[in-house]
């Protein structure tokens, strides 16, 4: 089985079927020793680095002088009030990005399962194979594409496409790079095999003869795509939609390289804060909050659409 | 099932005559393959890019107008100065942080799908917390840790770093190979006197290996191309992903391409032979 393969059928995960056999009567103690190293490493690595980070951003001081741990909740005020722009723009891009990538993973996903017969594990390849090459080279060759004589920008001009995005304001009238477009562009490719591969593995549990008699029972097909196909797959949606929002939202490889400084996303601005200003405190603030809010979200979210599977 | 919805949409409202509206029905019955060629474009239009680009000599530093064709940056790959330093860095960074992750995601694998012991749920979630956190908030809670510990970022913290977030596709990628297991095969084995030690080295190993390969492969393709994190906590070290940061800035050479088309064509010829050996199993089998 390909790496692909594997890849969609653990993030659609469901629960192991038999968790119990087999192991009846081993030592208690077994799977506290197997999980020991590893989730050691968790703690002291991802967990104790949060409530660092937490600290950090309740802190006062500069670099020279050193921080002091005051408690200092204003660091997190001044943060939102100055920086909410580029938190909205984080989230409605990575929405955006998120909603593109449904869009257009959705049929590659669909063809894949039901169409694709003995292509299925070629097909499979070809999906996760643009991703193969670095991330941020596939990036910056957008930037080429996207550059303001290339092809794919002289037709958009030449049929207004350019002028009627420029209305909702996500191009301006003619040029793509360096606008919202771009950035969205961008963000959606590099995230679609997290939604594809998911999808794939929703729809490839479910049984096509549901559709078939769907059909039987004199459904349109658009009806039995959506009162049959579009539940069976919610949990690919689901599982999808946090592998695309989360990522795209923290992103700031798209915005630096397709995008414009003073349009930044929230990552671009905790990059600045760490590096060019060195306001730890702020920048550990925005860092914090950016992880609440998608904590927050994802919660909401997942409550939402209910799905368990995912955990 | 290939056909069935394109033929049973059609109970000939225009029989006999297939001109009228005939490009337009052709369209709407085949909008969702449609939908996934131009999808396949969309995705593999990058890649030509890289690949074509990799073949440019370009007149200044920036290599995004087509000038004439060269092989030149494929005869001299390392004639930018320290990008090879860092390509060799970000592979043995790799390979560390992949067997390492490795080892560890694996035991906790086998924990989460073989017993069952109190505390489960909490490790599920302790597993999908960092693959649910963006990037930034993963490196730089990393760095503030690093900070107040007063650590020197460098190769060390870069290789922590990956571990950790490799850790957790490893469990998954593994756990659903465990899940996907036929209990009854180690049952059979036991039922033929085979002890516990002996039923998991010749049925259960074997069995979860291409999940761990597949792990291997996943953990070390994130680390190799992990930018956000590793700029975090690399302090003046500079891997490949950094390298290319910094030379997007200042405009980038030729060979970058040549390293990105390298990576793609070497990732599919691995996948491709994967495929090949497994189907060739399967048909012995």
């Amino acid at each position: 089985m390909s790496g692909g393969a594997l890849l969609a059928e653990a993030l659609g995960e469901q629960k192991p079927h038999s968790t119990d056999s087999g192991s009846v009567g081993r030592r208690k103690l077994t799977p506290y020793l197997l999980l020991l190293p590893g989730l050691l490493w968790l703690a002291i690595f991802f967990i104790a680095p949060t409530i660092s980070l937490a600290q950090n951003s309740l802190q006062q001081g500069n670099l020279i002088d050193g921080f002091q741990f005051t408690f200092h909740i204003g660091n997190y005020t001044s943060a939102l009030s100055t920086y909410w722009p580029q938190f909205l723009r984080s989230f409605i891009y990575a929405g955006l990005a998120t909603v593109f990538c449904i869009l257009i993973g959705y049929p590659l996903a669909y063809t894949i399962a039901f169409r694709a017969g003995r292509f299925k594990n070629a097909m499979l390849v070809l999906v996760i194979a643009p991703f193969f090459t670095s991330f941020l080279i596939r990036t910056l060759a957008w930037q080429t594409i996207l550059a303001d004589n290339s092809v794919v920008v002289r037709v958009m001009r030449d049929l207004h496409l350019t002028n009627l995005l420029a209305i909702v304001g996500l191009t301006e009238p003619t040029r793509v790079l360096n606008t919202p477009l771009a950035v969205v562009a961008g963000l959606t490719y590099n995230f679609l095999p997290f939604m594809t591969l998911p999808l794939y593995a929703s729809l490839d549990r479910m049984d096509p003869r549901l559709i078939e008699a769907a059909q039987d029972l004199y459904s349109s097909p658009w009806t039995g795509f959506r009162k049959i196909t579009w539940p069976l797959s919610l949990p690919g949606v689901v599982a999808g939609t946090l592998l695309t929002f989360i990522p795209a939202a923290g992103d700031y490889i798209n915005s630096r390289l397709l995008g414009v400084p003073n349009q930044a996303m929230i990552g671009e601005v905790i990059d600045l804060k760490y590096f060019s200003e060195l306001d730890y405190p702020t920048a550990s603030a925005l860092s914090f909050t950016l992880l609440i809010a998608i904590l927050v979200l994802v919660t909401l979210y997942v409550r939402r659409a209910g799905t368990e599977e995912l955990v | 099932m290939a056909t069935t919805t394109a033929t049973r949409k059609a109970p000939a409202p225009h029989v006999g005559s297939r001109r009228p509206g005939g490009p337009v029905r052709w369209i709407r019955s085949h909008i969702v393959p449609l939908g996934a060629a131009t999808a396949l474009i969309y995705m593999f239009l990058p890649i030509f890019v890289v690949v074509v680009f990799s073949f440019n000599r370009p007149n200044g530093r920036y290599n995004d107008k087509w000038v004439r064709f060269s092989t030149n940056a494929w005869q001299h790959p390392c004639a930018v100065s320290g990008m090879c330093k860092g390509l060799k860095l970000s592979l043995e960074i790799g390979l560390i942080a992949t067997v390492v992750s490795v080892i560890l995601g694996t035991l906790v694998a086998f924990a989460l799908g073989r017993y069952r012991f109190r505390g489960r749920a909490a490790t599920n979630l302790l597993i999908f917390m960092p693959m649910a956190t963006p990037e930034v908030v993963m490196g730089s809670s990393l760095l503030a840790l690093f900070v107040t510990l007063r650590v020197n970022t460098g190769t060390v913290t870069i290789l922590i770093a990956h571990i950790m977030f490799c850790l957790s596709f490893v469990v998954v990628t593994v756990k659903a190979r465990i899940a996907a297991l036929d209990p009854r095969l180690e049952q059979a084995a036991m039922d033929l006197y085979a002890n516990e030690r002996v039923t998991f080295w010749k049925i259960t190993f074997p069995l979860v290996l291409p999940g761990i390969v597949a792990a291997a492969l996943l953990a070390f393709s994130l680390s190799f191309d992990d930018f956000i994190i590793t700029y975090f906590n690399s302090g003046s070290t500079v891997t490949f992903p950094i390298f290319v940061w910094g030379a997007a800035d200042h405009g980038t050479p030729p060979q970058i391409n040549v390293v990105g088309a390298t990576m793609f064509f070497v990732s599919l010829s691995i996948v491709i032979v994967g495929q090949m050996a497994s189907s060739r199993r399967r048909k012995k089998a």
